[in-house]
């Protein structure tokens, strides 16, 4: 699997390749803590959150919200205790670059969570990782070993006033627990259900008190721009989409990977049919899905020819988004049918239960898909699942139900043929959904 | 005639949990006591000491559920409650080995269906299912985070990625 940064220098991905990246001493050599020195020598904590704002950094949980905006929001007044939670939960199909930023260089982590701490005055702080990444909490508690008999956690870091914690926390096994607000529950030791917002969690929060959520590769892009200042950081990538962006590749790609590119990498043809060596076996490519499974899909020409700029505009301009940057490509063995199906029965499994429509639209809507799929599909099942979809999109208590339909409607428009071989009886029989 | 009152049977019959109490050795106690010094509330050390619990016991059985409760002074239901949430967490015994495959897009194109296959042609079992001696049991999970290195399956918490008829054969001969 491919590893590194096409297009720019690796800011993110800078030391992945070094032996012993993990450790400390590796870190240290490498130009590491020192943007929280420069921190606690030099700046307020509303330069640190002004830096960000400069930087154009924007979420790369899947929501793509401005970062320095967000730690702004975090009442500076309030009497309770701040904290900063690191979300590592990363179960969206086709994502995985956290994992490998997690494994290579978890003091990136530590330091980009050091500088939100002092930037909101948090004290304790957590990384929920999600439960089969244990390999990775591992990985981080021996860091945040290090790091605390290093001077850099705890009281007095580096020898001044400011001090705070860092703890891993694992899930068990939830891709709603990604949700920030039900990753939150779940920190409390509750079942992970997603909580009304407003209140956000920057006012009400963990505990109910002031919490910041950010994305594993939101949180290692701040010592960078901290080093590099947010001007220089913000014109590596577009006006909007600051600095690089971190991409996973899988499917049918001869080089599958973790990408590093800078944001508004020109174009996406080139990205799939060079950069990740092009089709497996020489095969057509069919369709893309670019942003982790909860995008829309794309069809293969409207990429090819299409110069497709590779940032948040730019792909939602394409008909789609960035979300995870998970990229799924898919050649033309790929029935887009079979693939709906197999991606609606992964949101069925994991639609925490909470709400009525999304709990039963997706179990609907997996029922239909099988009845489908077992011969007895009829010309009028496209609607019915279309109409499924319209009773959850925007009518869920959370985002998850969207991200259940839109992956349905968006295939069954571009994709009609493969529906519609499907949608005949090829089985006589009176059986209904 | 006969004046013998007629039985009425409750409705539903409370469970019986039993009144054991797991017990840990000193070295687990302390393991614990690292987890709940985390917090600022106990009960947010609850899925780490699940994890505890289930690596002790091999699964969250009705002992394990009343060490929990007790030990984060919470209620048998609230354990319970937890519990029964995340996939992880094993209510019921779970083979030696639990081979994880990982079924969704990525792995689904990229050959999930023939491992899953010989997987289970080879052990005997089918999806769900447990090896008689204890040792195996199978099943289809949801994106591990391995989707550029698919199929891929997790047995435990050990990755298994690129997988290979030859290689699977390779990894379970291995297993003891
Ligand atoms: C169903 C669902 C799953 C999500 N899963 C993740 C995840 O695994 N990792 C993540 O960082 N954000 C995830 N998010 C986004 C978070 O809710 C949140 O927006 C993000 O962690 C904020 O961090 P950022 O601003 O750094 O992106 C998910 C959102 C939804 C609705
Ligand atoms: S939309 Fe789905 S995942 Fe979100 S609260 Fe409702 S049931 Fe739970
Ligand atoms: S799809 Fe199998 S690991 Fe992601």
């Amino acid at each position: 699997m491919f590893i590194g940064a096409i297009g720019c220098e690796p800011l993110q991905l800078a030391r992945v390749h070094l032996e012993n990246s993990r450790s400390l001493d590796v870190y240290r050599k490498n130009g590491g803590y020192q943007a929280i020195k420069k921190v606690l020598d030099s700046m307020s904590p509303d330069d640190v959150i002004n830096e960000l704002k400069k930087s154009a950094l924007r979420g790369r949980g899947g929501a793509g919200f401005p970062t320095g905006m967000k730690w702004s929001f975090v009442p500076k007044d309030s009497p309770k205790p701040k904290y900063v939670v690191c979300n590592a939960d990363e179960s969206e199909p086709g994502t995985f670059k956290d994992r490998y930023l997690m494994e290579r260089d978890p003091h990136m982590l530590i330091e980009g969570m050091l500088i939100a701490a002092y930037a909101l005055g948090a004290k304790t702080n957590y990384i929920y990782t999600r439960g089969e990444y244990r390999y990775l909490i591992d990985i981080m508690d021996v860091a945040l070993e290090e790091a605390r008999a290093a001077g850099l956690l705890g009281n007095k870091i580096l020898g001044t006033e400011f001090g705070c914690e860092i703890y891993t926390h694992t899930g068990a096994g939830a891709y709603i627990c990604g949700e920030e607000t039900a990753l939150l529950s779940s920190l409390e030791g509750m079942r992970g259900h997603p909580r009304m917002k407003p209140p956000f969690p920057a006012v009400s929060g963990l505990y109910a008190a002031p919490t910041v959520v950010n994305n594993v590769e939101t949180l290692t892009a701040v010592p960078d721009i901290i080093k590099m200042g947010g001007e220089a950081y913000q014109k590596l990538g577009t006006e909007k989409s600051g600095g690089t962006k971190v991409w996973s590749v899988s499917g049918h790609v001869n080089r599958p990977g973790v990408y590093e590119l800078p944001m508004g990498y020109d174009d996406m043809e080139k990205f799939i049919m060079e950069d990740c060596g092009g089709m497996l076996g020489g095969k057509q490519l069919k369709a893309v899905i670019p942003g982790g499974s909860s995008v829309y899909i794309m069809r293969a020409d409207q990429i090819i020819g299409k110069d497709v700029r590779m940032d948040y505009e730019g792909i939602v301009a394409a008909g789609s988004s960035v979300g995870s940057g998970g990229f799924i490509v898919m050649d033309e063995t790929v029935d887009v049918f079979e693939s709906t199906k197999n991606l609606t029965e992964f949101y069925k499994h994991e639609s925490c239960g909470w709400c009525t429509p999304c709990r039963e639209g997706t179990d609907w809507l997996v029922k239909v898909f099988k009845r489908i799929a077992a011969g007895h599909g009829r010309p009028e099942d496209a609607q019915l699942m279309l109409d499924l979809c319209d009773n959850i999109e925007g009518k869920s208590f959370c985002p998850l139900g969207d991200a259940a339909a839109w992956p349905i409607q968006s295939a069954i428009k571009r994709f009609p043929e493969d529906f519609r071989k499907h949608l005949v009886t090829s089985i006589d029989s009176g059986v209904s959904t | 005639m006969s004046t013998q009152p007629i039985q009425i049977q409750p409705l539903s019959q409370p469970v019986n949990i039993g009144d054991e109490v797991a017990s840990f050795s000193p070295e687990v106690e302390a393991e614990i006591d690292g987890h709940l010094a985390k917090y600022p509330v106990m009960r947010s050390a609850i899925l780490p000491l699940m994890f505890i619990v289930q690596r002790e016991r091999g699964y969250l059985d009705a002992p394990g559920v009343a060490y929990l409760a007790k030990r984060l002074r919470l209620r048998i239901t609230d354990i319970w409650e937890v519990a029964t949430f995340y996939s992880m967490i094993y209510t019921q015994p779970v083979g030696k080995y639990h081979i994880q495959i990982c079924k969704t897009l990525s792995c689904k194109i990229m050959g999930e269906p023939g491992i899953t296959d010989h997987v289970c042609n080879k052990l005997g079992i089918r999806l769900g299912e447990t090896t008689a001696d204890g040792k195996f049991t199978v099943s289809l999970v949801e994106c591990l985070g391995s989707c550029g290195t698919a199929p891929m399956f997790q047995i435990g918490f050990d990755y298994h990625e690129n997988l290979t008829t030859e290689k699977v054969d390779q990894i379970l001969d291995g297993l003891k």
